[in-house]
């Protein structure tokens, strides 16, 4: 039951972002301080994430191919296609969750117990609309985070299969550049919208609805990294059965 | 002026205020005292709209709040000033800003406008140099005093305070306690402070409602308190020897 009131709470709250907004001239400035927080700050950690993995996936790929009748442009087609399906999209949001989740929990939840949310609603301020709002219009510049993650992953594949030796580099550009299907992208980018909608909500709602002192600001915190994470991971199972099956 | 009528408040099976009727009037320090966990901070939050009693009514001037639409209740929240326990000042933000906000949400004061209402507030409170700290920069009175500027910055009709002066000094409590009657008076505000620091009681206590259990065990002012033979009221003010002897002292000058 309780799992039942926290989903319809959850439903109720996303409603309430979109009513009665804060004046512009207030919202403008919080949008821009939340695109700092949640996506410029975040660059650095999703690029150097982004740029090893895609190296990795490289070698793992390169390492299983014993074959040798395996073209070597495989290398780079199998790094380009699990970079673009499922490692940006979905890898850097699992990464997300815990980056930028924690922080939405513990920055609105430290707000409720300081009674600061209380303030807000005090004066008449739809205190949801004013702090879950910005986040979730930072977060719809989400997908210009991933497209740097799909860069520096493919990018790191590339470094990785040539100082490496597995493949040369005209290989591996002759691989990523082979049987390209522009609907992947459009795949990835709906993925990576869905994402951006949940790690904008689920943690601000378990950071608004939480109640007791700092204690429960890290248990909060927890707990949103991961039912954003089994949110994402649902979602993704359902977005890649009705759009790729 | 603030009519409550017969309000109950309950949290899960637990009933927190079991049926309040009271009047609050404009221009007097109200206080509301009772021991820890006698609903007083429920009481203060229903009083403010965050909770919504399950039986009874509250009136401000005449406005019946359940019968408000969702806007006019906002509009009524915009005319209230809230002093929070713990300040609940947005850390973000400097003590100007703090202070600026209800103008930016609420007015369309152009920016010199307001530049010069919140100069004028924080000189009111005695902050004339500290605009530009943060609020963790500043020491606990000086947090309660920026509070004060907030709640008051947007000239509101009823002022809120939670437990004003907890966690200072007595000097620094004492001053706190005079700005917020001299304020009440100065502005012509319904004030209702919620408190049990005895000495709030005998300093700004012009109209004093006891609580108990979720019950209004009785109601006066600090100059009738200690002549009360209210038992609950008796034993909750005589707790210390010093109030004892305050007792006496003002028995003697009555007789």
């Amino acid at each position: 039951m309780s799992y039942l009131h926290s989903i319809g709470q959850y439903f109720l709250m996303i409603k309430e972002i979109f009513r009665k907004p804060t004046k512009w001239s207030v919202m403008r400035r919080l949008v821009f301080k939340d695109i700092d927080d949640l996506i410029i700050n975040s660059i650095g950690i999703v690029s150097f994430i982004a740029f090893f993995v895609g190296g990795v996936v490289t070698i793992q790929t390169a390492l299983n191919m014993t074959n040798p009748l395996i073209p070597k442009t495989l290398v780079g087609f199998a790094t380009r296609q699990s970079v673009i399906l499922e490692f940006a999209p979905t890898f850097i949001s699992i990464i997300m969750a815990g980056k930028v989740g924690s922080f939405i929990t513990s920055s609105i939840g430290t707000m409720r117990v300081t009674e600061q949310i209380d303030a807000l609603e005090v004066m008449g301020i739809n205190a949801i609309n004013y702090l879950v709002f910005p986040k979730f219009v930072a977060l719809m510049l989400y997908p210009f985070l991933i497209s740097i993650a799909m860069f520096l992953g493919i990018l790191g594949g590339m470094a990785a299969c040539v100082f490496g030796g597995f493949a040369s580099l005209d290989d591996y550009i002759a691989g990523i550049q082979m049987d390209f299907i522009p609907f992947h992208m459009l795949y990835a980018f709906i993925k990576t919208f869905v994402f951006a909608f949940l790690l904008a909500t689920i943690p601000s709602y378990h950071g608004f609805y939480m109640t007791g002192g700092a204690l429960e600001v890290g248990k909060a915190s927890t707990t949103s990294f991961v039912w954003t994470s089994v949110a994402i991971i649902l979602l993704n199972y359902i977005l890649t059965q009705m759009m790729l099956s | 002026m603030i009519e409550v009528n017969d309000i109950h408040k309950s949290f899960g099976d637990s009933e927190i205020l079991k049926g309040i009727s009271t009047t609050f009037e404009k221009g007097k320090t109200n206080l509301v005292i009772g021991q820890s966990g006698s609903g007083k901070t429920v009481f203060l939050k229903t009083l403010l709209g965050l909770f919504i009693p399950e039986q009874g009514s509250i009136s401000y001037d005449g406005r019946k709040y359940s019968d408000l639409s969702t806007d006019e209740k906002s509009e009524l929240r915009a005319e209230m000033g809230m002093v929070f326990q713990g300040s609940a000042l947005f850390d973000s933000m400097t003590i100007a800003e703090n202070v600026k906000f209800p103008l930016r949400m609420f007015t369309k004061q152009s920016k010199s406008e307001m530049e010069d209402r919140v100069n004028l507030v924080l000189k009111r409170v005695n902050l004339d140099d500290d605009h530009k700290k943060l609020p963790s920069e500043a020491s606990g009175g000086m947090q309660k005093r920026v509070a004060i500027a907030r709640a008051i910055v947007n000239k509101p009709k009823y002022l809120f305070c939670d437990e004003p002066n907890s966690g200072l000094d007595p000097r620094t409590a004492t001053v706190i306690d005079n700005l917020i009657q001299e304020i009440t008076q100065e502005y012509d505000i319904t004030t209702i402070i919620n408190t049990h620091d005895m000495n709030s009681v005998m300093e700004i206590g012009e109209k004093i409602v006891f609580l108990k259990d979720g019950l209004k065990e009785w109601e006066g002012s600090n100059k009738n308190i200690f002549k009360t033979d209210n038992e609950a009221v008796t034993g909750f003010v005589y707790s210390s020897d010093l109030f004892k002897r305050v007792q006496k002292m003002y028995l003697e000058e009555d007789l």
